[in-house]
């Protein structure tokens, strides 16, 4: 049996190309146009992959075909960007993939997901059999072990994502916490939606212009605060998003030294997305105030990249030694399988996907 | 067999230090069960050798130095085994072990086979208060380090350099929360310690006693200032470091002396 994957992903082909041939693409036509025993389609954002075994070999262009948006045969010539891997290699690719290794944020989860959807769909249509249940149950495994045996998914990787993660290094559970958002950026949006959906049910919007504070307020379930009044609300709250379009800086040490003394003494998480900024940097310095600016913040989602980036070889490391045992499983035949490898991995075995 | 045991014990906690190491250096670090199995490896060879000394004794083995340091370091692995979990700190016990290792491994270097049986009569007061007081510092050693891993997480939060250590430190809001808890746990077992000193019968050491109420009116004075919120948080932690090398000078003061007054 010939165990196989082609497809485009963002290394190869970009999006233009990618989704010329990912538009109504339909494993049927894999099946029985090509000539596969079985097949999985594999269609994300950031790739377009088949899966497949099949008794003869199926040529790339075959395939190209069925995943073409239009009529494949006006195509021609058009595939020199698909790759290609078989046995032993396209068991190397999908484990790869799974963990997150191939994804265009090194360690990020959601594919795993995107592979088990994949699957199942693949499943309940009959269009798996039992090379490919093989092959993604291993992946499966492969991709759990990696995240567990690694430090792959660590660290937030994205403006939004590092917010929370230092919010909950200071506050804990976030339920709790009270937010205002000043200024009605995109940046400022995005902040605010992340730590609402890590618990914050308490939200506060003031901007200069009322009619977009309040528009933002009723976008994510918050409050609208009149501008003038933005000064009383840091004695209450928690967490302060600032994004406002001021030449001048809106919150100086001094000013917040006189508010701090009106507060309990919880911690302020300050963080500051404008430029230029609308908070004084002095104003770090100050006992249970954590402010980050738009740079800090985008630098530790740099060093949560670069410390994923190191785990790679690890990871590389457990794939290896699974690639080889599944092919040696695989030149076995699947007759002698473990039943270890025939248990699906739930998906709440799974950590939450990243922002 | 008691030296054995307490080298084991020694060997078990030395073990949560170099995984602890091993694994920063290499940047995976997970320390949820090997160190709690380790430290809870040490204590069970822990209590085994106070036991089987107790027995030897006939008494509470606090009789030298040695044994006062063992004692203490069973009192801050059995606090560090009840509250990790509890308050879900189980990166303390990466802190803990390096502070018993350091308080066993003294034990190791001096006497700890000497016993002073005869010159020594069992007292139950002295007894109670001496036990009492050891693991009420105990409990303030776990305060002590539960301070520094707050100073490790704030800093990193004031710095914005995260170490791979931040992502398994717990939130600051939590270790507050504990630090508040360990204080007054430790402060409530001190002043039982330090009341029942009073009922021993034997003429009280002056010195040693003025030493002993000035740390628990300094751990007073933390929580009275934590109560009516002049203390921030981060200059509490830093106190119950300073308060935690000021309780085990005097632990040194009180256990050197008594040793120098019992020799012939």
């Amino acid at each position: 049996m010939n165990l196989f994957c082609t497809g485009l992903s963002h290394h190869v082909a970009n999006v233009e190309t990618r989704e010329r041939f990912a538009g109504h693409a339909e494993i049927d036509c894999v099946l029985r146009r090509a000539g596969c025993s079985e097949a999985l389609l594999l269609n994300t954002c950031n790739r377009v992959e088949v899966y497949g075994a099949s008794d003869k070999i199926i040529g790339t262009e075959e395939i190209a075909r069925c995943l073409a948006r239009n009529n494949g045969n006006q195509l021609a010539g058009d595939f020199s960007e698909f790759y290609r891997y078989e046995g032993a290699d396209c068991a190397r690719h999908l484990f790869r993939v799974t963990s997150g290794l191939d994804s265009m944020v090194v360690g990020e989860t959601e594919i795993l997901g995107q592979a088990k959807k994949a699957y199942e769909l693949a499943r309940t249509s009959g269009a798996a059999g039992p090379y490919l249940h093989r092959l993604f149950q291993r992946a499966f495994r492969v991709a759990k072990l990696v995240r567990t045996h690694t430090e792959i998914t660590r660290g937030p990787v994205s403006v939004g994502s590092v917010a929370v993660e230092l919010a909950e290094k200071i506050f804990g559970d976030l339920a709790n916490c009270k937010v205002m958002v000043l200024g009605a950026g995109e940046t400022s949006e995005r902040t605010a939606r992340a730590l609402l959906s890590h618990g914050v049910t308490d939200l506060r919007v003031s901007n200069r212009s009322p009619g977009r504070g309040a528009n933002l307020a009723q976008i994510v379930s918050g409050r609208a605060i009149p501008f003038e009044k933005w000064p009383e609300q840091c004695r209450e709250i928690d967490i302060l998003i600032t994004s406002t379009s001021s030449e001048t800086s809106l919150l100086s040490r001094k000013s917040l030294k006189s508010i701090l003394r009106e507060r309990t003494d919880r911690p302020l998480f300050i963080i500051d997305i404008a430029v230029p900024r609308d908070v004084d940097p002095d104003v770090n310095a100050l006992d249970g105030v954590y402010l980050y600016d738009i740079d800090s913040l985008q630098s530790i989602a740099e060093q949560s990249l670069t410390l994923r980036r190191q785990q790679v070889s690890a990871a590389e490391a457990i794939i290896a030694q699974h690639v080889a045992e599944f092919g040696a499983s695989l030149s076995r035949g699947l007759s002698r399988s473990r039943p270890s490898d025939e248990h699906p991995i739930s998906e709440s075995s799974l950590r939450p996907s990243e922002l | 067999v008691e030296r054995y045991l307490l080298v084991i014990s020694t060997v078990c906690f030395l073990a949560a230090v170099g995984r602890t190491i091993f694994e920063l250096r290499t940047g995976v670090f997970r320390p949820m069960r090997f160190n709690f199995f380790v430290i809870g490896l040490g204590f069970i060879f822990q209590t085994a050798f106070l036991s089987v000394r107790g027995h030897a004794l006939g008494r509470c083995p606090l009789t030298n130095l040695p044994e006062v340091f063992i004692f203490l370091a069973w009192s801050v692995a059995l606090i560090y085994l009840l509250v990790g979990p509890v308050y879900r700190l189980s990166l303390m016990g990466a802190f803990t072990a390096p502070l018993v290792v350091l308080l066993q491994g003294f034990a190791l270097t001096g006497p700890v086979n000497q016993h002073h049986r005869s010159r020594l009569p069992a007292n139950p007061w002295l007894e109670f208060h001496a036990s009492m007081s050891l693991v009420a510092y105990g409990a303030f050693a776990l305060a002590c380090i539960a301070g520094v891993m707050y100073l490790v997480q704030e800093r990193q939060l004031k710095t914005h350099h995260l170490h791979s250590i931040f992502y398994h430190l717990p939130p600051l809001t939590d270790l507050f929360a504990a630090i508040t808890r360990l204080l007054w746990f430790g402060f409530a077992l001190y002043t039982l310690g330090l009341a029942s000193g009073f009922l021993v019968g034997q003429p009280l050491p002056w010195l040693q006693a003025i030493c002993a109420i000035g740390v628990w009116l300094l751990y007073a004075a933390i929580l009275q200032g934590r109560h009516l919120r002049r203390l921030a948080p981060k200059r509490v932690a830093a106190l119950c470091i300073i308060g935690f090398s000021a309780a085990l000078t005097l632990l040194w003061g009180i256990t050197f002396s008594g040793q120098m007054s019992s020799l012939p």
